[in-house]
C-alpha cells in the first residue's frame, strides 16, 4: 500500500496523477480462512481491521453480497455522538467516538471527522428532565456533555426558532466533541487498511448457507463457492435474522425502513448537528452545503430500502417550525435503508448457540457512530471469546429479562 | 404507500389511516411457561424477506383490529382478514401460493 501524504500528492501532481494505485485488492476467495466476516459495511470492516491490528489475526476474509459500504454505511446521516444514559451504551459509544478522533491518522485515510458538536433539543418538560439526567450520568461515565440554555442554543444555531409555538426550545443536551464524518471514507479507509494487512475483501459474494459440524461452524457456502473457516462473524444489519436462520438459530430482530433526505446546496448556515427527538427530525449541513435531514422509521417490516412519503412529510413539517428557513429549500434526494431493530432497541454483540459463530447486529437507527467501537469490541469478542464492552449486549439478555433500558435506536434516527 | 382495506368497516384507504402492530398469529405464553417460551412470545420474530402476516388497527377509522398479509420485499398487500382467527384464511393462502410459489420455504 502506498502511504497517502502531502508528499505523495506533490509527487503525483508532478507526473499527472499516473502513479496512484488501487486502494484495496479485489480478491478472489481462498479455500480457508481463520476468520470470515459476513458484511463489508463499516461494522464488518472495522471488526476485521481490529482483529488484525489488535490481535494479529490477518488470515481473514470479508464477504459482501453487494459492493463495499453499499448498505447502511452509505445511507446514513453520518452523525457521531456518545451522550447515552446507561453505562454499557455510554462505554461502547464513547469508545467509538474517541476512535473517530484519531481514525484518519490510524488508517492513513482522511475520513473527514468533524467534531462540530451535537445538540439534542429539549422541547418538552420531560425532555428537559431526561437530558439533565443524561448529562449527570455522562459526567459519571466520563463523557463530556452539558445541559445548555435556550439562549446558548440560539447562539450556537442562529437559524433556529426557539419560541415555538408548538415545540419551544427549552434547552439542549450539548456534546461539543460529537459531530459527523464522511461515511464512505470510513468504509474505504478500513477496507484499504484490511487489504494492506493481507485480508481479502470479496465483493459480490453472497452467503447462501452456513456449514456446521457437531455444533461448530466449519465454513460458509457462497455464490463464489464454499469457503472454510474457524470463526465466523455475522455483521449484516438488516439481514441478520436471515443469516441467523441459515446458522439454525433465531434473532429478536425486526427490519424496518428508515429514510433521510438532502436539500439543494446552500451557503454555510449551521455548523453543528441539531436533533429534535420530540418531533422526529434532525439536521446537519454537509461540506457540500446540502442540509442533511433524517426522520423516523416506518411502522412495519420492510426490506425495500424505500420509506413512506408521509414520514418525510412529518419530519419536514416538524423541522419547518424549528427551522423556518427550511420551508424555502428544494429537496434533492431521498432514500431509505433497512435497519435491524431489537426488542430493547439496543444492539446485540454476542456469541451464538453455534460454536465459533458471533453476531453483531441490532444497531437499529444509530449504527454509523458506533462503527469503530463496535468493530473494536467485536474483534475482542471473536479473538478472546469475551469483551468487557460487549458483556451487557449478549443475546441471552432477552431470555433473562436483563434489558438495556435505553431507546438507543429510538425509532428516531441519529 | 400502502392501500389497505379494513375488513371490519369495509373502507379502503391509504396507510396513514392505519397503524401496524407487528407479527400476527403469535402464541401468547403466560404464567407457567418457560423462559424460552416467554422470550419467543415477547421478542423472537420471523422477520421474513417476503410474505409476512401482521396485525394492524384501523386507528383513524373504525378503531378495530385486523390481520394483513403483505410482502416485505415488494410492499404488495395480498389481503386483510379478521382478527378473530388463529390462522390466515385458506383462500388468501391459495392466492399467495399462486403469486409467490415456494414462499413457505423462504425465511
Amino acid at each position: 500500500m502506498k502511504k497517502y501524504s502531502v508528499f505523495a500528492v506533490a509527487r503525483e501532481a508532478m507526473r499527472h496523477h499516473t502513479g496512484w494505485t488501487r486502494a484495496w485488492r479485489d480478491a478472489a476467495p481462498k479455500k480457508r480462512y481463520d476468520a470470515i466476516i459476513i458484511g463489508a459495511g463499516g461494522h464488518g470492516l472495522a471488526t476485521a481491521y481490529y482483529l488484525g491490528k489488535n490481535f494479529g489475526i490477518t488470515n481473514v476474509a470479508i464477504l459482501e453480497k453487494g459492493w463495499l459500504g453499499g448498505g447502511n454505511t452509505g445511507r446514513n446521516t453520518t452523525i457521531i455522538r456518545s451522550n447515552y444514559l446507561q453505562d454499557p451504551s455510554a462505554a461502547i459509544y464513547e469508545k467509538s467516538r474517541s476512535l473517530y478522533e484519531t481514525m484518519s491518522q490510524d488508517l492513513n485515510y482522511n475520513v473527514m471527522f468533524s467534531p462540530r458538536g451535537v445538540i439534542m433539543l429539549a422541547q418538552t418538560e420531560h425532555e428537559v428532565r431526561g437530558y439533565k439526567r443524561t448529562a449527570h450520568a455522562n459526567m459519571l461515565q466520563g463523557v463530556t456533555t452539558e445541559f445548555i440554555t435556550p439562549a446558548k442554543v440560539k447562539q450556537l444555531v442562529p437559524i433556529i426558532n426557539i419560541d415555538g409555538p408548538r415545540y419551544p426550545v427549552l434547552g439542549g443536551l450539548w456534546q461539543a466533541r460529537g459531530g459527523t464524518a464522511r461515511h464512505d471514507a470510513v468504509a474505504w479507509g478500513y477496507a484499504r487498511a484490511c487489504s494492506d494487512m493481507g485480508m481479502d475483501v470479496i465483493q459480490q459474494c453472497e452467503v447462501t448457507g452456513i456449514q456446521r459440524e457437531g455444533g461448530k461452524v466449519t465454513g460458509v457456502s457462497t455464490t463464489k463457492g464454499d469457503i472454510g473457516c474457524d470463526k465466523l462473524g455475522i455483521v449484516v444489519a438488516g439481514h441478520s435474522g436471515h443469516l441467523a436462520d441459515m446458522a439454525g438459530f433465531r434473532m429478536p430482530i425486526e427490519s424496518v425502513a428508515l429514510q433521510a433526505l438532502v436539500s439543494e446546496p446552500i451557503k454555510p448556515c449551521m455548523d453543528v448537528v441539531v436533533m429534535a427527538n420530540t418531533v422526529h427530525g434532525y439536521m446537519s449541513q454537509s461540506d457540500k452545503g446540502e442540509m442533511v435531514i433524517g426522520g423516523g422509521t416506518d411502522g412495519y417490516n420492510n426490506y425495500t430500502q424505500r420509506g413512506s412519503f408521509h414520514h418525510i412529510e412529518e419530519t419536514v413539517r416538524a423541522l419547518i417550525e424549528t427551522f423556518p428557513m427550511v420551508s424555502r429549500l428544494k429537496m434533492l434526494r431521498q432514500w431509505g435503508g433497512i435497519v435491524d431493530v431489537t426488542g430493547d432497541r439496543s444492539p446485540i454483540l454476542s456469541k451464538t448457540p453455534v460454536d465459533g459463530v458471533f453476531i453483531n447486529c441490532g444497531w437499529g437507527t444509530g449504527g454509523f457512530k458506533a462503527i469503530p467501537g463496535s468493530g473494536w469490541a467485536m474483534a475482542e469478542l471473536m479473538a478472546k471469546g469475551r469483551s468487557p464492552l460487549t458483556d451487557a449486549f449478549g443475546m441471552e439478555r432477552f431470555t433473562e429479562g436483563r434489558f438495556i433500558d435505553e431507546s438507543v435506536a429510538a425509532g428516531v434516527a441519529h | 404507500m400502502l392501500i389497505v382495506s379494513c375488513p371490519n368497516c369495509g373502507i379502503t384507504a391509504e396507510e396513514t389511516e392505519f397503524h401496524a402492530h407487528g407479527e400476527a398469529h403469535i402464541t401468547r405464553h403466560t404464567v407457567g411457561s418457560s423462559d424460552d417460551q416467554m422470550e419467543t412470545y415477547l421478542f423472537m420474530r420471523k422477520n421474513p424477506k417476503g410474505v409476512h402476516f401482521e396485525r394492524w388497527r384501523h386507528q383513524n377509522g373504525c378503531g378495530k383490529w385486523f390481520h394483513m398479509a403483505r410482502d416485505t420485499m415488494t410492499l404488495e398487500v395480498f389481503g386483510t382478514y379478521s382478527a378473530q382467527t388463529y390462522n390466515p384464511p385458506k383462500d388468501l393462502l391459495a392466492e399467495i401460493d399462486a403469486k409467490r410459489p415456494g414462499w413457505r420455504d423462504v425465511s
